[in-house]
Order: structure tokens, then sequence, then C-alpha cells
């Protein structure tokens, strides 16, 4: 099995806390024609992390990067969930089971149901039990 | 009242007479330190050189570097058995400033204390509670041997527990306190929080920073006390070299001990009384650690009129500083300090800014600084490790704790030429 296909670049941009640093990020991204399929901040104190699954990652890495921003590639992974009561639960339950540690994670819905992008700490082994346990993963070519 | 009338009411002559026989006397004792053997050689300036007290202006300034590059003991005249402590003050850089002391020396520095106390009418009935650290800091052991020496009583309570500090005030019916005077004002809103009051004291007796006539005012309608400036720095002794009297208009610094001279910092000209400039003192009574020409760095003048109580000519409250250290909580701070922790933290970049408020009647400091473009892993986590760790390092190089701001690479201000670093906006005094 090559599990790397189901290994999808998520975009991480560092910003301070402070206004006008979102719009600036989509601005850019929007000019460049990028469109952006999930998308969550995650906050510290004074600062965050925008983090970005994007159709066009390397795109978005170059051009935010020459606008000066501070830009890292991780590896994340985007599990199917039941767009219904129950449907995270299922999903949480399989990697509960598994042993396997999310660091972050954030979620969306669209037309295709609910998916669930995950940080875990060990990608490859991740992506085995979550498929050995019958879920399903998305390929990478789902986003780019 | 005088601890010693005698010396304290000098008349000019007879003080003149004594300031140029101990001029002599350390000129002589500093042949013992290296650093002045050459320097003063290079200079010329022997011991027949010195016929008046103004004299003193054919030998050379002695600036606080220079006592850094002798770190630890190269600025000590006498064998290291026969220095009996040691303190420390923070330096430019990372290693700090060491002052040693002979058993004549804390002999001494207690008994300038011990004036001061006296002059404001403290005597053995007082009960003094001594609320600053005591430990490298000379502020702790300098009063309690001082306080000791006029005959108090003295509780050493540190600094910490500002509850129990209040309710030791109240039990031991303390008189008398020595803080900062943030910490001053931190005592009174807890109190208040408390719902107590401190009907005992009397004097307070603030130093260690900067504050202003209103801070004053509040400070003694809160405490319901005196209260009294006291000015000193560590390579002096330390608090003691010059304080306040009843009339608490200028501080009396005690010339038969300190030869001051008022410069303009940038041409290194003495400057006429009443012409602010920097302050500048060779300590005449100093054994373990004599200095020449020693440049404070602290800014005031000496005020032309007398005074009422007959002591010597005064200085004004100090205003500033002629050089770029800030004091944060009493404590010293060069911002080159802080430069030389970020350069040792390769995640981060060398621009920073500070920024100085008071919260709370307390110091803050926050510092603002660049992370590096090749350490962003992408990951939150690290991010707040590293910023734990630059607070960290602050913390282990400046003994004090700093706020932290990670901000985007390039974005602080670059600067040409002498670079503004730091932003106070604490109360003007």
């Amino acid at each position: 099995m090559d599990a790397k296909k189901y290994v999808i670049r998520q975009i991480s941009i560092f910003s301070e806390n402070r206004p006008g640093r979102l719009a600036a990020i989509a601005h850019a991204l929007g000019e460049e024609k990028i469109n952006i399929l999930a998308f969550s901040i995650a906050e510290a104190n004074g600062f965050g992390v925008v983090r970005a699954l994007v159709d066009h990652p390397e795109k978005a890495h170059d051009k935010l990067q020459s606008l000066g921003f501070n830009i890292a590639f991780t590896e994340v992974i985007a599990v199917k969930m039941k767009d219904q009561p129950g449907g995270l639960y299922e999903v949480a339950k399989i990697l509960g089971d598994a042993g396997i540690n999310i660091e972050y994670s954030y979620a969306y819905s669209g037309k295709d149901g609910a998916v669930l992008i995950l940080r875990v700490d060990q990608i490859e082994d991740a992506i085995i039990r979550i498929l050995d346990s019958g879920a399903t993963l998305l390929e990478r070519s789902v986003f780019h | 009242m005088f601890w010693d009338k005698k010396t304290e009411t000098l008349k000019p002559a007879d003080l003149k007479a004594l300031q140029l026989k101990r001029l002599k006397k350390t000129l002589a004792q500093v042949q013992h330190v290296d650093f002045y053997q050459k320097r003063l050689a290079e200079a010329g300036v022997k011991a027949s050189s010195i016929k008046t007290l103004d004299d003193i202006r054919k030998i050379p300034f002695t600036k606080k570097q220079d006592l850094r590059d002798g770190y630890p003991f190269g600025f000590f005249a006498v064998p290291l058995k026969k220095i009996v402590r040691i303190h420390t003050t923070s330096g430019t850089t990372g290693k700090p400033t060491v002052v040693g002391y002979t058993r004549k020396d804390l002999d001494t520095w207690s008994d300038l204390i011990a004036r001061n106390m006296t002059m404001v009418g403290i005597t053995e009935e007082d009960v003094f509670q001594n609320m600053v650290n005591y430990g490298m800091f000379t502020g702790g052991l300098g009063f309690h041997y001082g306080a000791e020496k006029v005959g108090m009583t003295v509780i050493p309570s540190a600094t910490g527990n500002t509850k129990r500090q209040i309710e030791m005030i109240n039990d031991f019916g303390v008189t008398t306190i020595h803080c900062t005077p943030s910490y001053a004002m931190h005592l009174s809103e807890v109190a208040e929080e408390m719902g107590t009051t401190m009907d005992s004291l009397k004097t307070g007796i603030f130093g260690a920073e900067a504050w202003s006539e209103s801070t004053r005012k509040t400070l003694e309608s809160r405490l319901g006390v005196t209260a009294y400036d006291s000015y000193g720095l560590s390579e002096l002794f330390g608090p003691g070299v010059a304080f306040e009297c009843p009339e608490r208009d200028g501080l009396h610094i005690w010339h038969d001990s300190y030869l001051v001279e008022i410069i303009d910092p940038k041409t290194g000209e003495q400057v006429a009384d009443g012409e602010r400039g920097e302050m500048v003192v060779t300590p005449l009574v100093k054994e373990a650690m004599p200095l020449l020409r020693y440049r404070t760095g602290d800014v005031t003048l000496i005020m032309e009129d007398g005074c009422i109580c007959r002591r010597g000519k005064k200085i004004a409250r100090i205003t500033g500083r002629s050089d770029d250290m800030l004091v944060i909580r009493g404590i010293n701070v060069f911002p080159s300090q802080i430069e030389h922790v970020l350069l040792k933290i390769p995640e981060v970049g060398n621009q920073f800014m500070v920024y100085i408020d008071r919260i709370n009647h307390l110091d803050e400091m926050t510092v603002d600084v660049e992370i590096n473009r090749d350490s962003f892993s992408g990951e939150l986590a690290d991010l707040a490790n590293l910023q734990k760790k630059v607070v960290k390092e602050l913390r282990d190089a400046l003994e004090l704790r700093t706020t932290v701001k990670l901000v985007e690479p390039g974005s602080l201000p670059r600067f040409e030429g002498k670079a503004k670093r730091v932003v106070d906006r604490r109360e003007v005094v």
C-alpha cells in the first residue's frame, strides 16, 4: 500500500495576533486564484498559526513567502466522516482505540460529506490503522 | 538629629582639606590595582600630580565597562582573604559587575546608612522592616547592617508575600519601611484589599528606582508615612550614598566620603553648580575597591543653596541616565544585555524592541522579537516553546521576568545610526 498518497500538505503561516493579518493572507491567495479548501487559526500568547488546505500549496507557499510571511508545510491526513450525529465519534474512536494521538484537528462539511483534518504524531502508522479499521481517508489528489 | 555631627557639618575649608587628604590616600590605594597602575601611568598622573582638589581633572574617568572588563576580581586592591563580602550588579552584557568589601568597608558603609537614617529622625526606638532583595543586591544587607548599627529592631522580611509583610507590620508595630516606591504602592493596595491599615508606620525609605513628587504624595497619604528618597549604587558601596533630610528638597551626598563632580557627558568637562549633567564620583573611603572618577551615568545637579540642616551641598533628585541603562523594578537593565541573550538563540532574529509599562504600580517589560524565517516548523507548540525559551534566557540573564512577544520576520523597525529600541511608557518623573 502506498501510504504517501494519503499525506496531504497543509500550509502553516506564522501570524502576529493583530488586525489585518488574516486579510493580508487571504488577499494574497485570492490574487493567485488559490482556493482554500479547509482552514483554521490556532492562537497562543500574542501570535497564531493560520493553517489551510489549498488547491495549489506550492504556489501559495511561494506567494506568501515573497510577501515576507513565515510559512511552512505540515503533513496532515483527512478522514471522511458521516455528516450526521455520531459521525465524529466513529472516527475519534478508531484513533483512540489505535492509540494514535491527535496533535490538532479541524473539520469541514462539504458537498461530499464531512471531513476531519488531522495532525497526528505517527502519520504512516495512523494511515494504516485508519484504513484497517474500515474508515475512508481522502487522497492527496482530492485536494491538490 | 545627627549620627556624626562633626563630619556631617564640616566647614567648607575643613571639608576640602579632608577630601584632599583622602583623595591622596585613595590614589595610593589604587596602585594595588593593575588597571589603575597602567591607566595612571598612561595619563602621566603621579602622587605628586594631585596638589589640590581641582587636580582631579588630570585623572581619567572609570566607566562601568572598565569594571566589567575586570571581572571578577580585577578591581580589588586587597588580597581576597581581606574581602569579607561580595555583591554584584548587572553589567552591560552577560557578566555582572563584582564589588567587594573589607571588614572596614562594611563598617564604613553601615555608618553612612546610619547617618541617613538618623538624619530623618529614626532611632533605636524604631522597628524597621526591610522589604528588598537580600541576595546579591546591595539594598538588602546594606540597609540591614545600617539599621542594626542605629540599634533599630530589624525585620529582614525581604521581598514577596505581601499579605504576610502587612501582617508583620501590624503584629510587630513596624514604624519604618524600606522598599522600592512601586512595591510600596503595591503594599498599600494589598492592605486596602485586606481591609486593613498600617497605623504604626511613620517613615518610608524608598529607593532603587526613580519616583516622582506625585508618587510621594500618594504614598504618604496611602501609607501614612513621611517618604524619603534614598540614592546609591553598588560601585559606591550600595545605598547610603545620598539621602533626603527632613527638608526633602534634594539629597545630601556625603562629601567627606564621596568626591562629587558633575560633568557634561559628551565633553567630560565639569559644569558649574546648578547645571545639570552626569554625576561622577570618586569614593574617598573605600578600601577593597577604590575607584577614581567613576561615571555613575546618573543625571543630576549640585544645588547652589545651602540647607537649613547645616549639612553639605545637596544634589537634586536623579532625573535620568546619560547612558541607555533602564531601571526595571529596581534592577539595572542595559538593552545590550537583551541583544546578547537574543544572539545566543538561533531561532530568533537580533532585532528587538523593548516596551516598559507600569501596570498596577509595578514595572513590566515586554520584548518583541522576530522569529527567524528558517526556524518556523509550522507548529504552534514549537513557537510556544521558543517563546518560553526566550523568557527563560532573559530571566536568567537579567534576573527579571519579562513578557516576550514573537513577531513576524522583518516586522520590527530597522535603525540607521543610533537605534531606539526602548519605549519607556512609565509615568514621567
